[in-house]
């Protein structure tokens, strides 16, 4: 039998398994560190003193690190909700339709956040948001939460619009064939068939909010940490295998969410 | 009109876009379809049947002329609030929910009870002898039983008009002349106006009872299977439904001069005139019966035989003629050709 010639493979090009395998030690040995550490016996964050839980019981236990998990959550949940919900209303305007004039340009101008630098945005937010604190006399989270969610719509935007181009526009006239209101045709036809992407944008968009630092160090009133800023605050104190805790408190948090979003996107296709 | 008709299109036109850029999809239609009648649309793509379905159903608003329903103006009536429902080309089934959840859709949206939606799917699952499938999902099924599932889904909420877009073009030929029949059945057994949309000349002369041939947004003939292909008005329809020879003649007291010398004896015209006549109208037999040919070409096509006949004078005809056992003329052999002067049409240029 002749031998077919192997198609082009890139693993059999030299220094691949090389190459590969240093990007992954770079990727993960760090995290992996941090993990370690977080169970440290000792008080430094480098010199292993033994394993314990000890740390875990120390930031569980602070009450500053329970105000920030709770502000995070807060702000997280209801910063991603606004944005899912003005991110599937875009969606729903830039791809229920026929193709239009401008279009390319409201794509970029709705994903403004993922162009413009952040600290621009964190600068502009501090003295858009102290005007109204004057004028106003509001200093609560409302803030942070519309901070949030403003930069949370490109992430939710995202995934809601992929879902809605991969569906046939024929869905929604055959629905308005079956006696369906324009209402009815959302509630019983578009959005059920939209749901894996609302939910997916919304994971991302908690994400996204609850590991946000330079917006929120820039927009937050006093005592207003959030876990990430909390974490920012200690690294100029005295650095303790605290943060090793959080910080693996919330990688856990993360993987689950970003585990259950890889299922979610991929089950319903 | 009357109340016998289900569907009457008075004038109705559709442009697309304004000035320069406009786009005439429909011209002026004028066409009236009888209740319980099966209606088809023929025309190549492009020429403005799927958007005068299109305005029936209510997705599209014609840009001027009305639609009637049983003698009531839709024109600017909503989709939702028609009682007609369109099987789509793509099928368009909900894909999140079931068979039957997909079928009880539109008795659903009428807030039909449980009980009257229940009922309503078993019957018209029985009808297109899909109850096995009831619970499962569209994905699941195989292209045919997803085309049954939307006709299904059209039928259940008993509609006055059943609009029918190329249905059967994803279909394999095989499981398409099966659905050709199963769709003559359905509508004989509800008794529905089914409007019917296709590009396939076949297709329209199996299922129909009347055509309306269509051509750059216009009705060029409305008529029964039988008058389409034996009676086409002009040369696109005798070109489009079917095979047909063309001859330019000039018309003369004694019949048509196809040819210095070669007259058909078709009687009472005058001036130049094209005649059309079918393949399987014109006879081969021996020499001297009829008028002189030699055949240029011989294509054997299984059932029959396609002979491409050099007439004397010059124009070629094509003629079919069935195949059977013994001799069959061979290219170069001189024969004679008589043609039926009831079976040629004289077409208006």
């Amino acid at each position: 039998m002749i031998r077919m010639r192997k198609a082009f493979d890139v693993t059999t090009l030299p220094g691949f398994t090389f190459i590969a395998i240093t990007a992954f030690v770079l990727l993960y040995a760090p995290i992996v560190t941090l993990v370690i550490y977080s169970f440290n016996g000792g008080n430094s964050v480098n010199l292993w003193g033994g394993f314990s839980l000890k740390w875990y019981a120390e930031a569980a236990g602070n009450e500053a690190v329970q105000g920030a998990a709770v502000r995070s959550f807060i702000i997280a949940v209801s910063a991603s909700g606004i944005a899912t919900t003005v991110a599937t209303m875009a969606a729903l305007g830039t791809t229920r339709r026929g193709k239009f004039k401008g279009q390319t340009a409201i794509y970029i101008m709705i994903n403004q956040p993922l162009m413009v630098p952040e600290i621009v945005t964190a600068v502009a937010l501090l003295i858009f948001f102290s005007s109204i604190k004057i004028a106003t006399g509001y200093t609560g989270l409302g803030y942070l939460i519309i901070a949030h969610a403003a930069f949370c719509v490109p992430f939710a935007y995202l995934p809601i619009r992929a879902r809605l181009e991969g569906m046939d526009l024929t869905m929604e006239t055959a629905a308005a064939d079956l006696y369906a209101t324009p209402w009815q045709t959302f509630r019983y036809v578009t959005l059920p068939i939209l749901m894996p992407g609302v939910i997916a944008g919304a994971m991302l968009a908690f994400v996204i909010s609850l590991d946000d630092v330079i917006i929120t160090e820039f927009v937050k009133s006093a005592g207003q940490d959030t876990l990430p800023t909390y974490m920012l605050g200690q690294l100029r104190r005295a650095l303790t295998p605290e943060v090793n805790a959080i910080s693996t408190a919330l990688l856990a948090l993360t993987v689950v969410i970003l585990t259950a979003f890889f299922l979610i996107t991929r089950k319903r296709d | 009109m009357s109340e016998e008709h289900a569907v009457v299109a008075q004038n109705v036109g559709k442009v697309y876009g304004t000035g320069a850029a406009a786009f005439t999809a429909l011209g002026d239609i004028s066409i009236a379809i009888r209740k319980g009648e099966f209606f088809t649309l023929l025309g190549p793509s492009g020429c403005g049947k799927t958007t005068l379905l299109r305005c029936i159903a209510g997705f599209e608003t014609p840009t001027s002329g009305a639609i009637l329903l049983s003698g009531r103006d839709i024109t600017g009536v909503p989709p939702n609030q028609r009682p007609v429902n369109t099987v789509f080309q793509s099928y368009a089934l909900f894909p999140h929910l079931t068979v039957a959840e997909n079928v009880g859709f539109g008795l659903k949206m009428q807030g039909k009870s449980k009980a009257e939606i229940d009922a309503a799917v078993d019957r018209v699952l029985g009808l297109v002898k899909l109850e096995p499938f009831a619970t499962r999902l569209p994905a699941q099924l195989s292209g045919g039983q997803q085309q049954r599932v939307a006709l299904a889904r059209a039928l259940a909420p008993e509609p006055e008009v059943l609009l029918l877009d190329e249905p059967l073009s994803a279909l394999d030929l095989k499981l398409r002349k099966a659905m050709q029949v199963e769709l003559k059945r359905l509508q004989t057994e509800t008794g529905i106006t089914f409007i019917f949309v296709t590009h396939d000349q076949e297709e329209a002369l199996t299922m129909s009872d009347r055509i309306g041939v269509m051509s750059a947004g216009a009705l060029l003939q409305v008529g029964s299977p039988h008058e389409i292909y034996e009676k086409p008005v002009d040369r696109f329809v005798a070109d489009f439904i079917g095979e047909t020879n063309f001859l330019e003649g000039e018309a003369r007291a004694d019949g048509v001069e196809i040819a210095p010398g070669v007259v058909l004896p078709v009687t009472g015209h005058a001036g130049p005139v094209t005649l059309a006549v079918r393949p399987e109208q014109l006879r081969i037999g021996p020499p001297g019966e009829g008028l002189e040919a030699e055949v240029a070409e011989a294509v054997y096509m299984g059932t029959d035989t396609h002979f491409t006949l050099t007439l004397a004078g010059g124009p070629q005809v094509v003629a079919r003629v069935q195949s059977r056992a013994g001799p069959e003329p061979r290219v170069g052999d001189k024969v004679g050709v008589s043609i039926d002067a009831a079976a040629v049409q004289v077409l208006a240029e």
